[in-house]
């Protein structure tokens, strides 16, 4: 099992006398994606200034590639930064910008040629070498900045949210694209952003950030399907939160009464008899019977409720739903493609429903408020 | 146009044209062919080329060039590598020093030419070339950090951070970064010392000596004794000269990064 | 303490030395000699005296203190007068005249004054300008003795230090946010109410700078008093400078421009509050 390529072990930092990271843990592989994802002021851009050796840590340790950055400054990292605001060089040409780390190595002529322009056709950018940022769009000067830092192939590159500058489709467009570039150049990416659909998407582990607490750490699919606390759960994704109480236990399973009724889960937490729990189920997961489907006693066993909104959504239709017994949740409905004559998803307002969701796909977490 | 934007208008260039007739006419007089007379008797360079056949006049203007020069470029290395370190780094004193700058542009001239001539007596230098130069340097000092350092405070500080990031050390990032970028306010700043240095009269007074001339001085003489055409055309050289290199300045100053 | 960045320590280095030994040093040289005594062949005489200053007091020199602050003060209350209205114009004209006309101010704010000064005399004289054009208006039948009297002298300071109170007038005029003005209005202020409540607490910085800039100049200015008053005319920089260089009573000189120095203190210290003051916010 080889060493991380990042270490962050106990790292905490403190701005006058407001707490910005405490007791950070982190560990990052070789060539992997990682993504710290969190609300603003989370830390997360903290964690990538340290790294990067822009700030020092109050306490703990840093260490890449194994070796301590305790005494080592930025220029002396082999760490390399994409910033929000790309931070281009203006009096300097797209060429002139990504051939300044190579010089500073004393790299010259055909060398330094061949590696610049390798750079930036990996950026498709070749044929605006001789142009200056003044003169390029937002997306290319993002890709300049990107081209201008892998081309000192670093061990490890940091990203500071760079696709937030962009319009909906050029970002979608770019998560692609560095996606690729990652799995092309085999070195660890730790990007930052605080949009969870991004984070999901690029990423080979995410570590959800808040108020300078890693709250969880693991796959996309980890953090969206089995989070660990309520703060994971509302953040990444949409999360329905009902009340429910132990009122039998054999673990791994347990009896939870949740209103009327008592359901038979299944949860890696070990409960008591008379605690309560959350029960976290995605909108997703929720499924919606109509009055007129089923038997008398089927419906017997699901949730009376009345539909409060419809929001149609092109691919999906979301409702929001009234349980009888008070609780809204959030459901999102995708459309069959049996469902030819596409009634299934006319869903009217104030029409009475009957609900229940995927048993064993919810998340049950101890009770939090 | 309503009546109170024509008094507006009015007002502005009632002022405007308090601050620049006296010195059209100086200019207009400059050309007059009359030794005595203000009525214009027609055009002439006569006055001007009495000028260039003074002798003594073109070395006393050749020393006020040299000093003005000299000073501004020693004012101007000094002072933009204070702006950059005012920028970039925290230091021990910073805030004082910070307001010593701002103190030493506020002084009224004659307090800084009497402080200076006590310093120069207390260490027995004779009073001269070299007393004038470290005078002009001190006062030329604070207009160029304040030149640079405001355009310094417009960059993206992250600039300095990826260079940085690159691999540059502290010089290199403000050679190959910094600097570069700060060229047109340096050299605005060069061209503002420039024109401080030749025009000064008060503290220039009290630090000279007899072995050096220079032009304010000269001209104040000159001018104790009288109007004289010549001292017109001196005059609206140093007007044109002036003119030219804030014209320059400001051009240089209204670049964008 | 690591030499880690050489090139900190010599750009920090430079700039302490330089202002230490020549601006620091020198002004605490003045403030020791203000209390030294007359000396013979030296400059000085090493013996502690606060007679210097009391002879400010003398009421001979404090005629010429009292007239020069007079002067000074009447300078800059027509600086501001003048100037105030000016910089606000400037700021509502259309933004594209506005950096020509900027320019046009600041072109004679950095021309020698002592140049300006002497068109003004050509102005003034007997046989000068304003003179000849008032002749041939018929305004006047004989030429009007103009030169070597106070108002030339004022006119010529006005002349010297307006653009010296317009800049910063216009500097602080220009942040001024009108949205504030538009809710003053909504809320029913009237224009002199909006001005004194409003405008003048948020642009105070502005003026107390301009004050310093044309009032301790103006005490100091000795040559606009030689040029356009005449031997009359004795001010407070006349004063300095006839004490150093004639009278060769430096402790006399130096106990004068402490006093000025003082007096810039002062206004600085103004500046610092009013600036303060502005910042947190006028509206009271």
């Amino acid at each position: 099992m080889s060493e991380p390529v990042i270490e962050l072990r106990n790292v905490s930092k403190a701005y006058a006398a407001n707490p910005v990271l405490c007791n950070i843990n982190l560990q990052a592989r070789t060539g992997e994606f990682l993504t710290l994802l969190g609300p603003s002021g989370c830390g997360k851009t903290t964690i990538l200034r340290l790294l990067a050796g822009f700030e020092k840590p109050d306490s703990g340790e840093i260490r890449i590639a194994g070796q301590d950055m305790q005494t080592l400054p930025p220029e002396q990292r082999q760490v390399n930064t994409v910033f929000q605001s790309y931070a281009l060089f203006p009096h300097l040409t797209v060429f002139e910008n990504v051939a300044f780390g190579p010089r500073l190595k004393r790299v010259r002529g055909e060398e330094l040629q061949e590696r610049v322009t390798d750079a930036l056709r990996m950026v498709k950018l070749e044929e605006f070498a001789r142009r200056k940022p003044g003169q390029l769009s937002g997306g290319q000067q993002q890709r300049v900045a990107i081209a201008r830092a892998v081309v000192n192939r670093p061990r490890v590159l940091l990203l500071d949210e760079p696709l937030s500058a962009l319009d909906y489709k050029l970002r979608k467009a770019m998560q692609i694209e560095l996606k690729q570039l990652q799995r092309r150049l085999g070195i660890t990416f730790i990007f930052v952003t605080h949009d969870q659909e991004e984070a999901l998407s690029m990423s080979d582990r995410v570590a959800v950030m808040n108020a300078g607490r890693i709250e969880q750490f693991g796959t996309p699919r980890q953090i969206y399907e089995a989070p660990e606390n309520l703060f994971v759960a509302r953040f990444v994704g949409e999360i329905n939160n009902l009340p429910g109480r132990v009122v039998a236990a054999a673990p791994p399973r347990y009896d939870i009464r949740l209103y009327d009724r008592v359901i038979n889960l299944k949860s890696q937490y070990v409960f008591r008899v008379g605690d309560r729990v959350n029960l976290l189920i995605r909108p997703e997961d929720v499924r919606i019977w109509r009055e007129y489907e089923g038997s008398a006693e089927e419906r017997a066993t699901l949730f009376p409720a009345v539909v409060e909104e419809v929001v149609y959504k092109g691919s999906t239709v979301d409702l929001a739903i009234r349980l009888d017994h008070g609780d809204v949740l959030a459901t999102t409905q995708f459309f069959n493609e049996d469902d030819q004559a596409l009634v299934n998803l006319d869903f009217r307002e104030g029409e009475r429903v009957f609900v229940d969701w995927v048993h064993d796909w919810e998340t049950i977490l101890p009770h939090e408020d | 146009m309503s009546a109170r934007n024509t008094a507006r208008i009015a007002y502005l260039i009632l002022i405007y044209g308090f601050l620049y007739l006296p010195i059209l006419v100086l200019i207009v007089y400059s050309f007059n062919d009359s030794k005595y007379s203000l009525e214009w008797q027609g055009m002439t360079w006569a006055w001007y080329q009495n000028l260039f056949d003074d002798p003594d006049l073109l070395q006393v203007a050749l020393n006020s060039a040299l000093v003005a020069t000299l000073s501004a470029t020693v004012a101007t290395g000094i002072g933009a590598l204070a702006a950059v370190a005012l920028y970039r780094y925290d230091f021990f004193g910073k805030s004082l020093l910070q307001g010593l700058i701002f103190v030493l542009m506020m002084t009224p001239d004659i307090v800084m030419g009497i402080a200076l001539l006590i310093l120069f007596a207390s260490l027995s230098l004779p009073l001269g070339f070299w007393t004038l130069l470290l005078a002009h340097i001190t006062f030329n000092i604070p207009f160029v950090v304040v030149t640079v350092f405001s355009r310094i405070s417009g960059f993206d500080r992250h600039l300095i951070e990826a260079a940085k990031d690159l691999g540059a050390t502290e010089f290199q990032t403000v050679r190959r970064v910094i600097l570069p970028l700060l060229v047109p306010a340096v050299g605005a700043g060069w061209l503002l010392s420039f024109t401080l240095s030749m025009d000064d009269v008060m503290v220039s007074f009290f630090v000279t000596g007899p072995t050096f001339e220079i032009l304010p001085l000269k001209i104040y003489s000159m001018v104790r004794l009288g109007v004289t055409p010549e001292i017109n055309a001196l005059c609206t050289i140093m007007l044109g000269v002036t003119l030219i290199l804030i014209l320059i300045a400001q051009l240089l100053l209204r670049e964008k990064p | 303490m690591r030499i880690r960045e050489p090139f900190k320590l010599a750009a920090i280095g430079m700039i302490w030395f330089w202002l230490a030994a020549f601006a620091l040093l020198p002004n605490l040289l003045v403030v020791l000699a203000s209390v030294l005594e007359r000396g013979g062949d030296e400059f000085v005489a090493f013996a502690f005296t606060l007679d210097s200053y009391r002879r400010l007091l003398d009421p001979l020199y404090l005629g010429v203190l009292l007239d020069s602050l007079w002067l000074a003060a009447a300078t800059t209350i027509l600086c501001l007068l003048l100037g105030y209205p000016f910089a606000y114009l400037l700021t509502r004209m259309p933004a594209r005249w506005r950096p020509m006309l900027l320019l046009l101010v600041i072109i004679p704010f950095w021309t020698s004054s002592l140049v300006r000064t002497y068109a003004m005399v050509i102005i003034l004289q007997t046989n000068g300008w304003l003179n000849q054009i008032l002749l041939k208006l018929g305004l006047i039948a004989e030429p009007l003795e103009l030169l070597y009297t106070e108002p030339a002298v004022i006119a010529g300071m006005l002349y010297a230090l307006l653009p010296f109170m317009i800049l910063p007038l216009y500097a602080v005029l220009e942040k001024l946010d009108r949205r504030l003005i538009e809710a003053a209005h909504d809320l029913g202020a009237g224009r002199v109410t909006i001005f004194r409540r409003i405008v003048l607490p948020l642009t105070l910085p502005g003026v107390v700078a301009g004050c310093m800039l044309t009032f301790l100049p103006g005490l100091g200015m000795f040559y606009v008093a030689d040029l356009l008053g005449g031997a009359r005319t004795l001010l407070v920089g006349n004063l300095i400078r006839d004490q150093f260089l004639s009278a060769r009573d430096w402790p006399f000189g130096a106990a004068a421009s402490v006093l000025l120095t003082g007096l810039m203190g002062l206004l600085l210290w103004a500046y610092y509050l009013s600036s303060r003051r502005a910042s947190r916010g006028a509206l009271p």
